[in-house]
C-alpha cells in the first residue's frame, strides 16, 4: 500500500463491501470507482470498519480528496468541487 | 439521474429522492431526550462499553423503514440498545422489566 503525495491523482476503489454481508464503510457511495485529487494526509487513524465490531483496528492513513462536483452530482458551477475523508485502502494510482 | 448502485439505505448523499427540501443550516433544539441519550452515549464510551463505529454501525443497520422514520437521536438510542445487547451489558429482559416500570 502506497503513501499518496498532495496533488495525487487517485481512483476510489469501486468495491461494495455492502453486497457481500454486514459492514461499516466511511467511502460514499458517489465517489466509488471516481477520479479525484490528494489534497493532504489527514493522519492515521484505527480503521473504523473493525472498531464498528469491536474488532481489532490496524492504524491506517487518512486523506483529503477533491472530486469534481458536477461530473458526480450533476449540479454546481465548474471548478466546484466535493472534498471527502477517504482512508488509504480505499485509493489506488489514477 | 441516480447511479444504480448497491449502496446501503443510509448513504444517501447526493440521492434525487432527498434532494427536494433545502437544507437547514440552523442547530435544531435539543430535547430533554437528546441530552439524555447523548449523555448515554458519552458515558459508554468512557466506560469502553460502546465505540463511536460501534453506535454507527448500529444506526445503519435499522431498517430502512424505520430509518427514515426515526428522529436522529431515536436512531441513536435504537442502536446504543442493539449494541448493549449484543455486548450483553443489558439482558432482554432486564431491558423489557426497565420499560415496564418506566410506564
Amino acid at each position: 500500500m502506497s503513501a499518496f503525495a498532495p496533488g495525487a491523482a487517485v481512483r476510489v476503489r469501486d468495491d461494495w463491501p455492502e453486497t457481500r454481508g454486514p459492514c461499516h464503510i466511511r467511502t460514499p457511495h458517489y465517489v466509488r470507482g471516481m477520479e479525484g485529487r490528494v489534497i493532504r494526509r489527514l493522519g492515521v487513524f484505527a480503521n473504523p470498519e473493525d472498531l464498528a465490531f469491536a474488532r481489532p483496528a490496524a492504524q491506517r492513513a487518512l486523506y483529503h480528496v477533491a472530486f469534481d462536483q458536477p461530473s458526480i452530482w450533476r449540479e454546481g458551477k465548474v471548478g466546484d468541487e466535493i472534498f471527502v475523508e477517504i482512508f488509504e485502502h480505499w485509493l489506488e494510482p489514477a | 439521474m441516480d447511479k444504480d448502485v448497491p449502496r446501503a439505505h443510509h448513504d444517501m448523499g447526493g440521492v434525487s429522492r432527498f434532494m427536494c427540501d433545502p437544507v437547514e443550516p440552523e442547530p435544531h433544539t435539543l430535547t430533554d431526550f437528546d441530552r439524555d441519550v447523548d449523555a448515554l452515549r458519552q458515558v459508554l464510551a468512557r466506560k469502553r462499553m460502546m465505540t463511536v463505529d460501534e453506535l454507527r454501525r448500529g444506526i445503519e443497520s435499522i431498517p430502512e423503514e424505520d430509518y427514515l422514520r426515526l428522529s436522529y437521536y431515536r436512531r441513536w438510542i435504537r442502536s446504543i440498545t442493539d449494541n448493549l445487547l449484543r455486548r450483553g451489558v443489558v439482558t432482554e429482559a432486564e431491558l423489557a422489566a426497565a420499560l415496564k416500570d418506566a410506564r
